[in-house]
């Protein structure tokens, strides 16, 4: 069944807003780089979406795997598992940070289920996505296994061991997709470590490689979909705190919380459609 | 006595097992005929993946393999595996992966190779990981059902071996944490592991049969977690307890029985003989044993 954009778009104001109020509570937290993620995240994981989700069987192998690499934007997928009817509630969700809580500060596989990895060093998650394709393919196996990682992030030489092996190992159900916001903690990435040319340094290394608006759906559902005898790439242009008006393309909202204030002033900036 | 290198004992060890445990998977980053994972990759080719020269990778996609239900060895060289800590911390040992690390060439033992290849402060590093079980074994019997243990326990194992051969010492059935007597004695108690249990078992024959001194001997094979009520016995039954290892005196099997008796206290004098704070060279391994003082002669010198 091919997925209504349009019910996506209605549902993305309540998940940026989910975003918003953790952080805000917790008083600390990435909304940039979580606000950008959250038309990826729909488009894997909402109604019909690209990925055969199974909310309740986490020991299940009969299901696909997302895996978050870029762990600080985690608070986007807390607020898109309530979404996708994940025992997790809005209540819970405001636990953001504190001690004790399920709702870590980074990816924890270990207190929180269909968390697939426990990341935020950055690099890894991609390399486990590598292993459970692997395995999946070594089963025979048919379901496919994702993974995001922030632009950043592919800054790490261990990114490009996985773009090098990924295509030997002939991993056909892995799709890595980079949330390519265009900021990190200590500025402009291409200014920090120029990322430059994403697509060709990928098709090169012999994936599959898509370059597309990272907030529009169709073409998100398009490229997530898409399977063919290589690994696939995404290369998802956004904007870092997509949604949010003052906080769009800002590398201050990288790591800083809203304030009171700041919050009301966001909350009240959302609901313009995204996506469709 | 005819001696066997562990990794070579691990190579056969894992052939045998992957017919009876088909969950267990095989990963090596271009050394399989030095690890001696070569013999599981020929007899289950399709349950073995060269990674090629990603020792980070490799680790990662260990775990993503767990956490589909695999059992995932991981080998190489042990400098160069635990060299990859954070990913070993954060990938493995956070979410308690079920993951067997395997770090062959422990030690100065290794010889020619020379600093860049030694594995020794491997120990130290993987032994301040929670969830992570040290063992170096001390035989190839030892060895095996070590590796059988490993793959029906759920977590995280970094197995620690040796190049070069040692020889087959008596050793009873593994049990995590024990401390098997290798020698009876008194007075003194060697305890020791991996390549320097030859020097040590050794050089207290040599003292029982001079009368100089009638040391025990114990096997170090399980590093952590070490059993506190058979270290204790051991650190209030004798004078002095020398601990034995080709590793760094830093963080080894020496510093874990320093912390043990600093907080516990103990009628022994803890003495810690070990790759002294310094990175390794080339040489024989035998020119490499002589110049650290890990020859049987040497240790026995130091009883006059």
């Amino acid at each position: 069944m091919s997925p209504n954009f349009q019910t996506w778009s209605e549902k993305t104001p309540k998940i940026r807003e989910n975003i918003l109020k953790m952080i805000h509570a917790a008083g600390n937290g990435h909304p940039g780089g979580s606000l950008s993620l959250v038309e990826i995240l729909m488009a894997l994981m909402g109604e019909d979406g690209a990925m055969k989700l199974d909310t309740s069987n986490y020991e299940s192998n009969d299901r696909d795997r997302l895996v978050l690499s870029k762990g600080h934007g985690v608070p986007a997928l807390y607020a898109m598992m309530v979404e996708a009817g994940f025992d997790i509630t809005e209540d819970e969700l405001m636990s953001l940070r504190q001690l004790g809580s399920r709702i870590q500060g980074h990816p924890d596989r270990v207190r929180l289920p269909f968390v697939e990895a426990s990341t935020g060093s950055l690099g890894q998650g991609a390399s486990i996505a590598q292993g459970m394709a692997m395995s999946y393919k070594l089963d025979n196996n048919s379901h496919h296994i994702y993974t995001i990682v922030g632009d950043g992030e592919i800054q790490e030489g261990q990114v490009w061991e996985v773009a090098l092996s990924a295509p030997h190992h002939k991993l056909n159900n892995l799709t890595l997709i980079i949330d390519y916001n265009k900021g990190q903690i200590d500025g402009p990435t291409n200014e920090v470590l120029n990322l430059e040319n994403l697509k060709a340094k990928w098709e090169a290394f012999g994936w599959k490689t898509f370059e597309i608006d990272g907030h529009n759906y169709k073409e998100l559902y398009e490229a997530l979909t898409h399977r063919c005898n290589q690994p696939v790439c995404v290369v998802a242009h956004t904007i870092k705190g997509k949604g949010v008006d003052f906080m769009e393309g800002g590398i201050d909202w990288h790591g800083k919380a809203p304030n009171d204030e700041q919050l009301t002033q966001a909350l009240e900036s959302l609901g313009a459609p995204i996506g469709v | 006595m005819e001696k066997i290198a562990t990794r070579q004992a691990f190579g056969k060890a894992l052939e045998k097992f992957g017919e009876k445990y088909p969950q267990v998977v095989c990963l090596d980053a271009d050394l399989s005929k030095s690890t001696m994972s070569k013999f599981f990759a020929a007899k289950y080719p399709e349950r073995f993946f060269e990674m090629g020269i990603q020792e980070a990778n490799m680790v990662g996609a260990a775990a993503g393999m767990s956490f589909t239900g695999k059992v995932p060895f991981i080998c190489s060289f042990a400098a160069f595996v635990t060299g990859r800590f954070d990913q070993i911390r954060m990938s493995i040992g956070y979410s308690n992966a079920n993951v067997k690390i395997i770090g062959t060439h422990a030690g100065v033992g290794i010889g020619e190779d020379g600093h860049s290849q030694m594995g020794l402060e491997d120990v130290a590093l993987m032994r301040s990981i929670p969830n992570m079980v040290v063992l170096q074994p001390t035989s190839a019997a030892e060895t095996e059902q070590m590796i059988e243990w490993a793959i029906n326990y759920n977590g995280p194992v970094y197995f620690r071996l040796t190049r070069q051969g040692i020889p087959q010492y008596d050793i009873s059935d593994f049990k995590l944490g024990s401390i098997p007597k290798l020698m009876d004695g008194e007075g003194s108690a060697f305890l020791a592991t991996g390549g320097l249990v030859e020097a040590a078992y050794e050089a207290a024959k040599k003292l029982h049969e001079s009368g100089k001194a009638k040391p025990a001997v114990f096997n170090g094979s399980s590093i952590k977690p070490i059993n506190e009520d058979e270290l204790s016995k051991i650190v209030d039954s004798f004078d002095e307890v020398i601990v034995f290892e080709d590793h760094s005196k830093i963080g080894g099997l020496g510093s874990a029985v320093c912390e043990f008796v600093a907080e516990n206290g103990s009628k022994a004098k803890v003495i810690r003989y070990a790759v002294n704070d310094t990175f390794g060279e080339s040489g024989t391994p035998s020119d490499l044993y002589e110049k650290h003082g890990f020859t049987a002669d040497s240790i026995a010198s130091k009883f006059s």
